[in-house]
C-alpha cells in the first residue's frame, strides 16, 4: 500500500458501514427544519435583509438541505459496503450507557455527589465486567480523586445532596462544602 | 520590550505556576494515553478553569494544548497507534525505527523536533507581535466577517472526499448557534415552545457532548483492550544531538507549521501533509520514508507542535479560532469579558507575551518530564481502555453539570454525545460543527454590524485587507476547483491509499 502519494491522501476519509443510515436520518432532520422555517422564525419589517432574525437560520438549513441532499446522493451512488446493520447496533448499544450517565445525574442531587461518584464508578465498571476487587477498588479510588480535585480543591458548583439533610450540624456544612 | 517584562511579571505568580505545570504534565500524559486527546481534557476542564483568572485558566488549558502532542509521540512510536489523532503521521517513521530496536532514538527524536517546532513558533510570534498590533486595528467588523467565512470555507474543503458532510456538519453548527431567543430583535428561533430551546445550544455543553462524552461512548461499547508497549533502554537525553543533523528539515517543517497555524480552518494535518512531503522531495533518500526516516519522523512532530502556538494568532488578534481546541478557548475569553481581537493586540500586549513566555516555559518543562520520565508514561498508558471510558464519563459529568446545575444540559450533552459516537465510527468530522458554532455567530454579528455602515454589497470590500481576504476566498475555491479536476483526470485507485490516516476516532 502506498502511503502519502496525493494530496487528496491526507484528506479523504473513505466511508463505512452505516454512511448510507446516517445520511438519511441527517437528510429527513434538514427536511424537517426546513418545513419549519416558516413558522419558527420570523422576518421582521424595516430591517436590512442581513440583520433579519430569520436570516441565518435560513442560510443554515438551506446549507444543511442542500449539502446533507449531496451527501445523501454520493452514498447512495456509492457501492454498499457490508456491516450496516452491526454498525447501527453498536450506536444503539451506546444507549445504555446515556441512561447509565442520567441515572447518575438524577442520582447527584439525592445522594450527593460523593456517594453517587463512587456508586457510579464501581457499579459501571462492575457492568463491564471486571469482577477483580483491584479494579472495583481502583474504580473507587479514581472516583473519589474526582470528587476531591473538583469539588473539595477547585469548588466546581455541583449542589450538596439531599442526604446531607441528616447529617448533625457541623458535618453537614461539612459535607455540604466539601463533598 | 517593556511589554515583554510586564508580560513575564504576569506571570510571576504561585497559581499560575501551578496551572502550567499541571496543564503540561497532565498534557503530556493525556497525549499519551490512546484514546484520550487534548479535546476531551480541554472540554473536560472547561469548566473548572471558568473560576480562575483568565491567565491561569488559558495556561493551564494551553498547557495540555502545547504538550499532548509531545505525549501522543509515545505510543505512535512504541505501539504503531497515535496517541492523539495529530501523531498518525509519526507513526510511519516511528514505529518502523522501533522494530529495528531504535525506540530509544525514536524518542528522542520525536521530542527534539517538537520541541524545535514549538519553540520556533513561539519566537516567530513573539517577533511578529508588535507587527499584528499595527495590522489588528485594521480589522473591522467587514474583516472579520469574511475571514470568519474564510475559515468556514477551509474548514470544509480541508475535509476532501468528504466536503460534503463537513459542509452539512458546519451548516448544522451555524443553525445550533442560531436556536433559541436572538438578543436583537428578541424573537425566537426553533424554539418550537419549548422552555429549554430558549435559552438556544450552549457551546460547552455541545463540545463536551461531542468530544467527551461521545469519546467514553466509544470505549464504553468497543471491546477491551489495554496498550502494553515495552520499556524504552537506555537514556533518551544522550540521543537528542541527533536533532541538530536534520537543522533543514526541523526548520521548513516547523515553518510550515506556522504558517499553516495561522490560517484558520487549516491546521496540524495540512502543516504536516506538507512537511513530510517537502521533506521527502527534499531528501537524500527519499525512499527511506515510510521505513523508518528520522526525517520523517521531524518533518512530522516538527510541524504539529508548530501549529498550537501559530493557531493562536487568529485567536488572540481577530476572535477567530481556527480549529476545535482554540474554539473552546474562546469561550474562556468569553466567559472573563476579555474579549480577543484587534483591541487586545492593542491594550494587553502584556497578556498576550505572558502567553507565549508560557507556551515557552511549557516546552521547557515537557522535554525535561519527559526525559526522566518515558518510561514511566509507558506504564501509565496500561489502562484498560473501558475502564477509561468510566473515568471520562465520570469527568464530562462535572464539566456539564457545574455550568448551571442542569439535568437538561446534561441530557442534551448525552445526545451529543451519541451523535459524536456515530460521526466518530463513521469517520466524519466532529470539528466543522463546533467551528460553524463558533465562527457562525462571529459572521451573524459582524455581517450586521459590517452592512450597516455600507450602501452596496460590493462595499464590503473596498478596504484593502476585505479586498485580501474576499480574493482569498475565491483563490481557495478556485484552487478547490482545479485540484479536484487534477486528481479527477490521474485517478488513483482506492485501494492504493492509506484510508485510515485520518481517524476520527483519536479526537
Amino acid at each position: 500500500m502506498s502511503r502519502i502519494k496525493t494530496l487528496q491522501d491526507l484528506f479523504k476519509r473513505y466511508r463505512r458501514p452505516g454512511d448510507l443510515v446516517f445520511a438519511v436520518f441527517f437528510m429527513l432532520f434538514a427536511l424537517f427544519l426546513l418545513a419549519n422555517l416558516g413558522t419558527q422564525t420570523e422576518w421582521v419589517k424595516r430591517t436590512q435583509l442581513v440583520a433579519q432574525p430569520a436570516f441565518w437560520p435560513a442560510v443554515a438549513v438551506w446549507g444543511m438541505a442542500i449539502f446533507g441532499a449531496l451527501h445523501l446522493a454520493s452514498s447512495f451512488i456509492s457501492p454498499r459496503i457490508p456491516g450496516r446493520l452491526a454498525e447501527v447496533t453498536f450506536w444503539l448499544r451506546s444507549l445504555e450507557y446515556v441512561a447509565w450517565f442520567l441515572v447518575y445525574v438524577l442520582l447527584v442531587p439525592q445522594l450527593g455527589y460523593l456517594l453517587s461518584t463512587v456508586a457510579f464508578a464501581v457499579i459501571l465498571t462492575f457492568r463491564l465486567g471486571y469482577r477483580g476487587g483491584r479494579m472495583l477498588g481502583f474504580a473507587a479510588l479514581t472516583a473519589l480523586a474526582i470528587v476531591l480535585l473538583f469539588k473539595s480543591f477547585l469548588q466546581v458548583k455541583v449542589p450538596g445532596g439531599a442526604i446531607y439533610e441528616y447529617l448533625p450540624g457541623a458535618m453537614r456544612s461539612f459535607m455540604l462544602t466539601y463533598f | 520590550m517593556d511589554t515583554l517584562f510586564s508580560g513575564l511579571e504576569l506571570l510571576a505568580r504561585w497559581d499560575v505556576v501551578v496551572a502550567l505545570l499541571i496543564g503540561s504534565i497532565g498534557g503530556v500524559i493525556i497525549g499519551a494515553i490512546p484514546g484520550v486527546g487534548a479535546a476531551v481534557a480541554i472540554a473536560i476542564l472547561l469548566p473548572a478553569t471558568f473560576s480562575f483568572d483568565p491567565i491561569v485558566g488559558l495556561t493551564m488549558l494551553l498547557g495540555i494544548y502545547g504538550s499532548s502532542m509531545y505525549g501522543g509521540a509515545l505510543p505512535a512510536i512504541l505501539i504503531n497507534t497515535p496517541g492523539t489523532a495529530v501523531n498518525a503521521l509519526t507513526t510511519y517513521d516511528g514505529h518502523p525505527m522501533t522494530l529495528r530496536g531504535e525506540a530509544q532514538r525514536a524518542l528522542a527524536l520525536a521530542y527534539t523536533a517538537s520541541f524545535f517546532g514549538g519553540v520556533f513558533a513561539i519566537l516567530c510570534l513573539i517577533l511578529l507581535a508588535p507587527l499584528l498590533a499595527l495590522i489588528a486595528p485594521h480589522f473591522g467588523s467587514r474583516e472579520i466577517f469574511l475571514a470568519a467565512l474564510l475559515g468556514i470555507i477551509l474548514v470544509v474543503l480541508a475535509h476532501r472526499g468528504q466536503v460534503f458532510a463537513a459542509g452539512m456538519l458546519a451548516f448544522f453548527g451555524i443553525f445550533l448557534n442560531t436556536v433559541g431567543l436572538e438578543p436583537v430583535k428578541y424573537t425566537r428561533r426553533f424554539t418550537f415552545d419549548q422552555s429549554w430551546l430558549t435559552s438556544g445550544f450552549d457551546l460547552i455543553v455541545v463540545v463536551l457532548g461531542l468530544f467527551a462524552i461521545s469519546q467514553a461512548f466509544m470505549l464504553l461499547v468497543d471491546r477491551d483492550t489495554t496498550p502494553h508497549p515495552q520499556p524504552v533502554k537506555g537514556n533518551v537525553f544522550s540521543k537528542m544531538g541527533e536533532l541538530f543533523r536534520h537543522k533543514r528539515v526541523a526548520t521548513s517543517s516547523s515553518g510550515f507549521g506556522v504558517v499553516m497555524g495561522m490560517i484558520p480552518g487549516v491546521g496540524e494535518f495540512t502543516a504536516q501533509f506538507m512537511s513530510y512531503t517537502y521533506a521527502q522531495k527534499s531528501s537524500k533518500t527519499p525512499e527511506e520514508f515510510g521505513k523508518g526516516s528520522p526525517e520523517g519522523l521531524i518533518a512530522s512532530e516538527a510541524a504539529n507542535n508548530a501549529v498550537p502556538g501559530a493557531a493562536m494568532i487568529p485567536l488572540l488578534a481577530l476572535g477567530i479560532p481556527g480549529e476545535a481546541l482554540t474554539a473552546m478557548m474562546l469561550s474562556v475569553f468569553y466567559v472573563h469579558n476579555v474579549i480577543p481581537g484587534p483591541q487586545l493586540f492593542q491594550n494587553d500586549l502584556d497578556f498576550v507575551y505572558a502567553l507565549y513566555i508560557a507556551m515557552l516555559l511549557l516546552n521547557v518543562i515537557v522535554l525535561v518530564f519527559l526525559i526522566f520520565s518515558t518510561n514511566l508514561l509507558t506504564r501509565v498508558i496500561q489502562i484498560p481502555t473501558r475502564f477509561l471510558g468510566v473515568i471520562i464519563l465520570s469527568l464530562s459529568f462535572v464539566g456539564v453539570y457545574s455550568l448551571r446545575n442542569s439535568v437538561t444540559d446534561c441530557a442534551i450533552a448525552a445526545g451529543f454525545g451519541v451523535l459524536g459516537l456515530v460521526l466518530k465510527r463513521l469517520n466524519l468530522p466532529v470539528v466543522p460543527i463546533i467551528l460553524g458554532m463558533v465562527l457562525g455567530g462571529i459572521m451573524e454579528v459582524k455581517l450586521r454590524s459590517g452592512m450597516a455602515r455600507i450602501k452596496t454589497p460590493l462595499d464590503m470590500v473596498d478596504r484593502p485587507i476585505a479586498a485580501i481576504i474576499a480574493g482569498l476566498i475565491v483563490l481557495v475555491l478556485v484552487l478547490h476547483v482545479r485540484t479536484l479536476i487534477r486528481e479527477h483526470r490521474n485517478r488513483i485507485a482506492e485501494s492504493d491509499h492509506d484510508h485510515d490516516i485520518h481517524d476520527s476516532h483519536l479526537r
